[in-house]
């Protein structure tokens, strides 16, 4: 009888995997038949997949890619300090208090809701307008400000979901160790709630990494714009799809590092740890 | 065995509908015309209005894009047939039978135009320069406008009063993205700074007010339009040699293969020989002197 069941359960197994494998061919072949027997297909694979203009255009998009990523990797931790610190001046209890709590939440309000182009305009080409003595004028510089302003907003908003998300037993056992205010928030509160936004914060990370791009209508050239002086000189939009391909490049591997580090970190999802 | 059947119905539905979506999808290739010239016959298409396969019946359909900048266009509007190429789009529609009214102006951004896909346009006048390698992927027609790329800057500037090309070595200069005279930079020129690129040439007159960079590159009547009317002490330093040797032009763009190529490319020929594209350009791009970089 048990083995008339496992043979079974095996029969059906093999078979939808089977099914599985023919639906995907049958699904995929015939979106790909679509692309290829249009007849527009020859024109467009000259055009978004030549390989030689591929190639023409690596070292170019690349070089641009470089600016990207510095860009990232500068603003991601000028965005974590300024973001963990509006997230906690939002967090902070009492009526002493009120005007911190107040200023956070106006940032928070005015840069959530502006454009991030838009902040780029008016800080990258008003900024340097202002002729202040000791800014730089460089548009990196008044680019990076943006993203750093925007992002915090959002980000901010995430760590302060974390902080409120860790249960009010854990403040009030800190407190009753003899921790100060200052002292749980540090060791018991944030701890925690960092681990929780983990993904969210990923999240980000990976929106900053392609908004970082923006910065490029200030003048400086990214793996976006160089694909773009690159497609200018034949009209083939090849060196675009080179840019997506390496930002995916780039993507990719960090979902996966982050995905390790918060199993290394022991993550449960919000809840988790009560 | 009864629970399957649900499934191979599903199955064979899916199937049989991809097979109709295939079908739907791939429309039925053009059937070729006997207008459609190739460029070897030595006698000439039909080149009058009634003939013409336009985009719109009846109607020849000129793209730009928007904004449309000063001196080509005037007020941001291409239909007044004020500014150089508003006036050249309403001088090619005459010489091929379509009085003012039969023309119909429409805004295609740049990338619409020079990317592969449906023209909703016959053709599309935004100073594009005519160069080889673009002819793979759209079709030009004659040059209607020889191009000179000039340096501007403003008064008092590291590079008010260069001379040479050597003085601009060091220079930090900008142009609009993707255009030929942002190619200047980095070719002729050869600065040692990296050349600033900008989606407009607004922003890159900003970038140079607020000092971001030393200098802008743009075809002349361009300069003129600048230094005159969008900065406060804007200078001409002064006009590139020609790169080369070949002279640079502007041509109307037409989609790859379009039937209007030859037709649109002898009205232009027509207008230079006729004298009318000096008498436009005397017009709108009044010419002063400026200077030639050595």
């Amino acid at each position: 009888m048990q083995v008339e069941r496992d043979e079974f359960r095996r029969r059906r197994t093999i078979r939808s995997a089977l099914v599985a494998a023919a639906s995907t061919t049958v699904l995929l072949g015939g979106a790909t038949a679509l692309v290829v027997t249009s007849p527009g297909w020859e024109r467009v694979r000259e055009t978004y997949f030549s390989w030689d203009k591929a190639v023409e255009s690596f070292p170019a998009v690349l070089d641009g890619l470089w600016l990207n990523i510095r860009v990232m990797a500068v603003c991601a931790v000028v965005i974590v300090a300024l973001s963990l610190t509006i997230a906690v001046m939002r967090t902070i209890r009492g009526p002493v208090a009120f005007p911190l709590r107040l200023i956070g939440t106006v940032y928070v309000d005015v840069f959530r809701g502006l454009p991030l182009l838009l902040v780029l305009f008016l800080l990258g080409f008003g900024g340097p307008a202002l002729n202040l003595s000791g800014l730089p004028r460089s548009a990196l510089f008044w680019g990076c400000t943006a993203l750093v302003l925007s992002y915090s907003a959002y980000v901010a908003e995430v760590f302060r979901a974390g902080i409120e998300s860790v249960h009010p037993s854990q403040r009030l056992a800190g407190r009753s160790m003899g921790l100060s205010t200052s002292q749980t928030l540090r060791h018991v509160v944030l701890p925690q709630a960092w681990r929780r936004v983990l993904p969210p914060l990923m999240n980000d990370l990976v929106s900053l990494q392609k908004d970082s791009g923006l910065i490029a209508v200030l003048g400086v050239i990214d793996a976006i714009r160089a694909a773009q002086i690159e497609t200018a000189v034949d009209f083939n939009y090849t060196p675009y799809v080179v840019a997506g391909v390496l930002f995916i490049c780039l993507t990719i591997p960090m979902a996966r590092a982050t995905d390790w580090y918060a199993r290394k970190q022991g993550f449960h999802g919000a809840g988790g740890m009560m | 065995m009864p629970t399957t059947k649900p499934l191979t119905a599903g199955l064979a539905g899916l199937a049989a509908s991809i097979v109709l979506l295939t079908a739907c999808g791939a429309p039925v290739d053009e059937e070729p015309t006997a207008t459609d010239a190739s460029s070897s016959e030595p006698a000439a298409p039909d080149c009058t209005a009634d003939q013409l396969e336009t985009y719109a019946d009846g109607v020849l359909t000129i793209a730009t894009d928007d904004p449309a900048y000063g001196p080509w266009f005037v007020d941001n509007d291409p239909s007044n047939g004020q500014g150089y190429e508003s006036a050249v789009g309403f001088a090619v529609a005459e010489q091929l039978g379509f009085t003012a009214e039969q023309v119909e102006w429409v805004t295609a951004p740049f990338n619409a135009v020079v990317s592969p896909g449906e023209k909703k346009f016959d053709f599309d006048l935004n100073q594009v320069s005519i160069t080889e390698k673009r002819r793979n992927a759209v079709d030009f027609s004659a040059g209607y406008y020889d191009v000179r790329q000039t340096v501007i800057t403003t008064k008092g500037s590291a590079i008010d009063g260069a001379t040479s090309l050597a003085d601009l070595k060091d220079a930090k200069l900008g142009a609009q993205v993707g255009t030929t005279s942002y190619v200047a930079i980095t070719d002729q020129i050869q600065s040692s700074e990296q050349a600033a690129p900008y989606d407009t040439n607004d922003q890159a007159v900003q970038a140079l007010e607020n000092g971001q960079i030393d200098g802008i590159v743009v075809d002349l009547p361009t300069a003129y339009y600048m230094t005159a009317a969008q900065l406060d002490a804007g200078v001409i330093v002064g006009q590139l040699p020609a790169a080369s040797g070949d002279v640079e032009q502007f041509g109307a763009v037409l989609d790859k293969g379009s039937p209007l190529t030859t037709c649109v490319s002898q009205a232009v020929d027509a207008l230079r020989e006729d004298g009318t594209l000096d008498q436009l350009a005397e017009e709108w791009l009044a010419q002063q002197g400026a200077p030639e970089l050595s």
